[in-house]
């Protein structure tokens, strides 16, 4: 289980969140949804030890740790391959860093064919689509062998077909590979669709505003009129928000 | 044949039309400024005398821009991993390219003698500043989402070196390279004019002695083809291995 209690970063006199808590249970797909700038993404860095916190205790597994970095795997909006390596070996670089071992490479190309990759494993990123990239920076994720899974926007630079079918593919990461996941996102659908747990966030400071659990089973359709029901009602929330602020 | 090259060929017949139709009608003796058929003429018929001497030429820039590589690479490496070691290291680049090569080259040859060695570190000397620049610049360009990457997945400097910052910083590299070896003649023959008994530079001096300004020209000829091949394979070199930027 990750527990974050009482968590603080400020930037100056800017306070980003302060006393910033929450529990994701092992296993489990927690998505945090929040307005731009909530803080979402500082709280990754924070969590992966990029920027420093103010305040707080992060646990991990019932161990107390300064960060997580070593013991989560992060994947961000970018796909951030390598121009000049090959897909395989953009793939293998968590591993190439560790000491590669021949099991790498075997599971490697057993990702790439789960994901849909096959055949291009030799080609470099600039000779392939944008969602192949996001797919093979998923496997690159998949093989840092951690269990606890961070991910930034994974989809959203990408167009609504490509999202449509990697979602599944994060389903997949939870499902199939046992991984506990969060996830931020911008999209209140996405969230609905892949997450155990929603965490509707406010800003300045960030706090959690909302939490929602989605009662049908995974996987979940779009045209379900329950989840178009809450997807309104949290995007309604949301709004309402934003426009408090405005005035 | 390529739109540029067309350009380029059509350019240059202009220039040499002009130069040899100029110095006909004005009638200007050779010993002041040959016409560009007789320099063509000389720097063929006088192919088994200049080659020799453009073998030690390019053999000097060649081990001149070896050097180069080998001060340069460590040089802008240490500079990028240590940020105070470059503010300290800087003003004293700057100052390296700030004092004439013309100043240096009488005082590199007493050091080191009439031989290659003086020339070679001249011409190092010239090329191993565009080189350290544009490879720092490589290296301080590297994309902040991918060095957090690399320190997230637990990698040290030398790894993230070999694998992040080298293959970023090589466009940059080829960059300071050519302007390098563009450049490099200049301290391969000034090293020459000083004081050497081999190489183009020292044709130079002793056709000019002699007021045999189309030698003079048939030697400027080979360096230039000598520079534009360094050139040439240079960027041969560039695109073989940043094939990845087609």
């Amino acid at each position: 289980m990750l527990c974050v209690t009482n968590l603080k970063k400020y930037f100056n006199s800017l306070v980003v969140f302060d006393g910033f808590s929450l529990t994701v249970p092992r296993g489990s797909f927690t998505a945090l949804v929040g307005p731009s700038g909530c803080g979402k993404s500082t709280f990754f860095d924070v969590l992966t030890g990029i920027v420093p916190k103010d305040g707080g205790d992060i646990t991990w597994r019932g161990d107390a740790v300064p960060h997580l970095r070593g013991k989560a795997a992060y994947m961000q909006q970018k796909d951030l391959l390598l121009p000049w390596l090959s897909l395989i070996e953009n793939a293998l670089l968590p591993a190439t860093i560790a000491g590669m071992t021949p099991y790498a490479r075997a599971k490697a190309r057993a990702l790439f064919t789960r994901l849909g990759l096959s055949g291009f494993e030799e080609y470099i990123p600039g000779r392939v689509s944008g969602g192949m990239r996001q797919r093979c920076a998923l496997v690159r994720t998949l093989m840092f062998e951690h269990e606890l899974v961070l991910l930034d926007e994974p989809l959203s630079a990408l167009d609504a077909i490509t999202r449509r079918s990697l979602q599944s593919l994060l389903l997949l990461l939870q499902i199939e590979f046992g991984k506990t996941i969060v996830m931020i996102t911008h999209d209140v659908e996405e969230a609905l669709l892949l997450a155990d747990e929603v965490l509707v966030l406010s800003r300045f400071p960030m706090s959690v505003r909302e939490r929602y659990v989605p009662g049908t089973p995974k996987p979940r359709r779009g045209d379900d009129p329950e989840l178009l029901r809450t997807k309104e009602q949290l995007f309604y929330g949301m709004e309402q928000e934003v426009v408090r602020e405005a005035i | 044949m390529k739109r540029y090259n067309i350009i380029a060929a059509v350019m240059v017949v202009c220039i040499l039309v002009f130069w040899e139709t100029a110095c006909r009608i004005f009638n200007i003796p050779d010993f002041i400024l040959p016409v560009p058929s007789r320099i063509i003429q000389v720097a063929i018929r006088s192919a088994p005398i200049l080659l020799p001497h453009a073998a030690v030429t390019a053999l000097e820039i060649v081990l001149g821009i070896i050097l180069a590589l080998l001060i340069a690479v460590p040089l802008a490496t240490f500079m990028f991993m240590h940020r105070s070691l470059e503010r300290a290291l800087s003003p004293f680049l700057v100052a390296s390219q700030a004092i004439p090569v013309f100043a240096l080259a009488p005082l590199l040859v007493i050091w080191l003698g009439y031989g290659i060695a003086s020339k070679v570190l001249m011409a190092a000397i010239i090329i191993f500043f565009p080189i350290t620049v544009s490879l720092l610049e490589g290296y301080k360009n590297c994309g902040h989402d991918y060095i957090t990457l690399f320190v997230l997945m637990g990698s040290d400097f030398r790894k993230t070196w070999r694998l992040l910052y080298w293959p970023w910083a090589l466009p940059f590299f080829f960059a300071g390279l050519k302007v390098g070896v563009a450049v490099a003649t200049i301290g391969a023959v000034i090293g020459e004019w000083v004081g050497a008994q081999r190489g183009l530079g020292y044709i130079m001096i002793q056709a000019n002695a002699r007021l045999a300004v189309d030698m003079v020209f048939a030697a400027i000829l080979w360096l230039s083809a000598m520079g534009l091949g360094m050139w040439a394979g240079i960027g041969y070199l560039e695109r073989r291995v940043i094939d990845w930027q087609k």
